[in-house]
C-alpha cells in the first residue's frame, strides 16, 4: 500500500506513521546464570525489537538461550545488564511487584505445556487472568466467555483441562493470553506437546491474533511447521540473535503449504 | 476467584484434606475439652464465694480456699457488727467430714453451715425439697450429682455423719465441688454438731458493707479491732486466692491450660504439614499465577483462603464432638463448660492456628521462581 503525503505532513512523518509500533524493545541484554565458577553467560547482548501486528518466530537450537530470552522479555527473569522496555514502559531496575505489574498489565503467557489449573473450568482459567487484575463480576465472566469463543471453545466453557484434548488446552491458554488484551504475547514452543493437526490450529490462531495492530506476538519454538506462520523469524545461538528473516524471503506461505499437504495426501 | 481456586484446591485431594480436618478437629476437642474443664473448675472453685452475700470475708490467717478453712472465734462477728458501716455479719462454718453411707461405708463430703434466715449462704438451684425444709430436725440438702456417692437416692433418706444422723430434706442440682467432694447444707449450729465444733466457733464471718460506703475503709477499721491471727478478704482476693490454690498451687489448672496448649501445637503441626505438602503441590500452579502476574499478595490470600476454609470446616466439626462431649459431662461430678465466649475463642484460635500453619506454604511459595513455568 503506498501512503500518500498531504501538504502539512512531511516523507518523514509519513513514514513514521506508516512504521510498525514497537511493542517491546531489548537493549544488548545480557544475562548470566549461576555463579562462581558455574557462571555461564547465555545471553551475549542481545537486541530486538517486536513490532505490534505481527507474529515473529524466535528459533534456534536447545541451548542458545530462547528460553531465558523468553524469560527476560516475559518480565520473568531481570538481565544481568542491558535494557528492556515494555509497550513504552521501562522494565528494568524493577522489584518483583513491579515486574508483576507489568506482567499483568502487558504480557500474555503460552506455555508448552498449557500450565492451566486442573481444578478450574477452561472459562474459569481464562477469567483467573482478570482477576488478578482485580477484573471480576459478570464483565470478566463475558470477557472469559468471548476469548473462549475466539479461539473455538464456545461449547468448552464449563470443561475442565482433563476432559479437554492437548490441542483445547492450548486452544484455553491462547484465550487466557488474550483475554487481558495485552501488549505482548509470548509462546514458549506452543506447538511441542501438539500432534500436526492441532499445532497447525494453534498456529493459525496465533498468526490471527497477532493481526491485531495493538499487539506483538513472539513464540519460540524449533518447529519447523511454524515457520509458515511467521511474519519475521529471529535465530539465535550462543546467546546472540544470529540472523533475522521476513517470512516472505523465500519460505512456503500457511495456503502453499496447505497445498502441499493435500497433493501429498491425493498422491 | 481466589476463594474458589482456594476451595477448589482444598478439595482436590480429599485424602489430604481429611488429614488436615483431623489435625483441627483433634485439636479443637483437646482445647475445648481442656479449657472447657477450666472453666468448669473455675466455676466450682469459686461459686460458694459468688453466692454467698458478704463484701468481706474474716477467716482464719493463712486460709486457701473456701473448703480448707480453719475455725475462728464467733465473737469475730461482733467485732465487725460494731463497725460503723457494716449492714450485716453472718456466720458460717465450712469443714470437711465424714458422711456415712446408709449402705456402708463412707465418703469425705463438706459441710457448709449456715441459717437462712441470717441470708449468708443458702442452697440454690434446689430441684427438690425447700431451702426451709432445713429448719427441721437432721434436715440436710446435697445435690443430685452426688446421691450415688453418698449412698441415699433422694429426699428422705439418712445418713450418719460424724456422731450424728442426718436426713436429705432436699436436693439441688449443679453445686458441684472442684474437689468431688459432696457439699451437705445444713443450719450454723446443726453444722457445728455434724463436724465436732465448739459453739464458740465459726468459720467465716460475711460482711456485708452499707452500699456506698468505702470496703477497704471499712476492712481497716475491722481489721483494727481484730486480734492478729485473723485476716479480712473482699470476696474478689477471696475468689483469686482460691483459684490460686486450686488451680495454680495444686497444678491442676496449669495441667489442664499445658492441655490445651499441646493441643493447639499438635492441631498447628498437623495443619501446617499438610498445608505445606498440598502447597508444594500446587507449587507449579501458584509459579503460574505469579508468571500470570499475580501478586504476592494475591497468592497469599489463596494460600490463606485455604487455611481459613480448613479452619472453618475443621472447626464445625470439633465444635460438634466437643458440644456432645459437653453435653455428656452436664451431670457429671466434672462438668466441661462451653460459653459463647469460649466458642468465640476456639474459633478464633482455629483461625490463627490455621494462619500460623500457613506460614511455612507462604514462605515456600514466596521463595518460588516464576521461571519454573518455562521447564514443566
Amino acid at each position: 500500500m503506498t501512503a500518500v503525503v498531504t501538504k502539512s505532513e512531511t516523507p518523514a512523518d509519513v513514514a513514521a506513521a506508516s512504521a510498525p509500533k514497537v511493542m517491546l524493545e531489548a537493549c544488548d541484554i545480557v544475562k548470566d546464570l549461576g555463579s562462581g565458577a558455574g557462571k555461564v553467560r547465555a545471553l551475549k547482548g542481545v537486541s530486538l525489537r517486536l513490532n505490534a501486528g505481527e507474529l515473529t518466530l524466535l528459533m534456534g537450537p536447545s541451548g542458545s538461550g530462547k528460553t531465558t530470552l523468553l524469560s527476560i522479555l516475559g518480565c520473568i527473569l531481570t538481565p544481568t545488564a542491558g535494557t528492556l522496555t515494555v509497550a513504552g514502559r521501562p522494565a528494568t531496575g524493577l522489584n518483583a511487584e513491579a515486574l508483576a505489574n507489568l506482567r499483568r498489565t502487558n504480557v500474555g503467557f503460552i506455555f508448552q505445556s498449557y500450565n492451566l489449573f486442573p481444578t478450574l473450568t477452561a472459562e474459569e482459567n481464562v477469567r483467573l487472568v482478570l482477576d488478578v487484575r482485580g477484573e471480576r463480576g459478570s464483565d470478566a465472566i463475558v470477557a472469559a466467555q468471548r476469548a473462549l469463543h475466539k479461539v473455538g471453545l464456545r461449547h468448552k466453557l464449563k470443561s475442565y483441562p482433563a476432559n479437554l484434548s492437548g490441542g483445547e488446552q492450548q486452544r484455553v491458554a491462547v484465550a487466557r493470553s488474550l483475554v487481558g488484551s495485552p501488549s505482548v504475547i509470548l509462546a514458549d514452543e506452543p506447538t511441542a506437546a501438539l500432534d500436526s493437526e492441532n499445532g497447525v490450529a494453534v498456529m493459525s490462531l496465533l498468526s490471527q491474533i497477532a493481526k491485531d495492530r495493538s499487539r506483538a506476538v513472539l513464540a519460540v519454538t524449533h518447529d519447523p511447521r511454524t515457520v509458515p506462520y511467521a511474519d519475521r523469524i529471529l535465530r539465535i545461538e550462543d546467546g546472540l540473535i544470529v540472523g533475522e528473516e521476513r517470512r516472505a524471503e523465500g519460505v512456503e506461505t500457511v495456503h502453499e503449504l496447505a497445498r502441499t499437504r493435500k497433493r501429498k495426501a491425493n498422491a | 476467584m481466589s476463594l474458589t481456586l482456594a476451595f477448589r484446591n482444598l478439595f482436590h485431594d480429599r485424602v489430604r484434606l481429611a488429614v488436615t480436618l483431623i489435625g483441627i478437629l483433634f485439636s479443637i476437642v483437646l482445647v475445648a475439652v481442656q479449657l472447657g474443664l477450666y472453666l468448669g473448675a473455675r466455676g466450682m472453685i469459686i461459686s460458694m464465694i459468688d453466692r454467698a452475700d458478704g463484701d468481706l470475708w474474716i477467716m482464719a490467717y493463712g486460709t486457701k480456699n473456701f473448703e480448707e478453712a480453719q475455725p475462728i472465734r464467733a465473737r469475730e462477728r461482733y467485732v465487725a457488727l460494731s463497725t460503723p458501716d457494716v449492714v450485716s455479719a453472718t456466720p458460717l462454718v465450712t469443714a470437711f467430714t465424714d458422711w456415712r453411707k446408709p449402705t456402708g461405708g463412707s465418703t469425705l463430703v463438706v459441710v457448709i453451715g449456715a441459717d437462712a434466715e441470717d441470708g449468708g449462704i443458702a442452697p440454690w438451684n434446689v430441684v427438690e425439697g425447700d431451702v426451709s425444709g432445713l429448719g427441721a430436725r437432721d434436715a440436710v440438702m446435697i445435690d443430685k450429682t452426688y446421691l450415688a456417692e453418698l449412698g441415699v437416692k433422694g429426699v428422705g433418706d439418712t445418713a450418719q455423719v460424724g456422731a450424728s444422723r442426718v436426713r436429705v430434706a432436699g436436693l439441688t442440682e449443679g453445686i458441684r465441688s472442684f474437689t468431688v467432694t459432696p457439699f451437705v447444707f445444713t443450719t450454723l449450729n446443726r453444722a457445728r454438731q455434724l463436724i465436732d465444733m465448739p459453739a464458740d466457733n465459726i468459720t467465716y464471718v460475711l460482711v456485708k458493707v452499707r452500699p456506698g460506703a468505702d470496703v477497704e475503709k471499712v476492712r481497716e477499721a475491722i481489721k483494727a479491732k481484730l486480734p492478729g491471727d485473723n485476716e479480712i478478704l473482699t470476696r474478689a482476693e477471696f475468689r483469686e486466692r482460691s483459684l490460686g490454690h486450686w488451680l495454680f498451687a495444686t497444678g491442676a489448672g496449669v495441667a489442664l491450660l499445658g492441655g490445651a496448649i499441646l493441643g493447639l501445637i499438635v492441631g498447628t503441626v498437623i495443619v501446617a504439614q499438610t498445608l505445606y505438602s498440598s502447597t508444594k503441590d500446587h507449587l507449579p500452579e501458584f509459579a503460574t499465577l505469579r508468571a500470570l502476574g499475580s501478586s504476592s499478595g494475591y497468592i497469599n490470600k489463596v494460600i490463606l483462603m485455604q487455611a481459613g476454609l480448613s479452619a472453618l470446616i475443621g472447626y464445625g466439626l470439633g465444635m460438634t464432638i466437643a458440644l456432645t462431649i459437653v453435653y455428656l459431662s452436664e451431670h457429671t461430678a466434672l462438668p466441661i463448660v462451653m460459653s459463647p465466649g469460649l466458642a468465640a475463642l476456639l474459633l478464633a484460635l482455629t483461625f490463627v492456628m490455621c494462619a500460623v500453619s500457613a506460614l511455612s506454604a507462604i514462605g515456600k511459595v514466596m521463595r518460588i521462581d516464576p521461571a519454573m513455568v518455562f521447564n514443566r
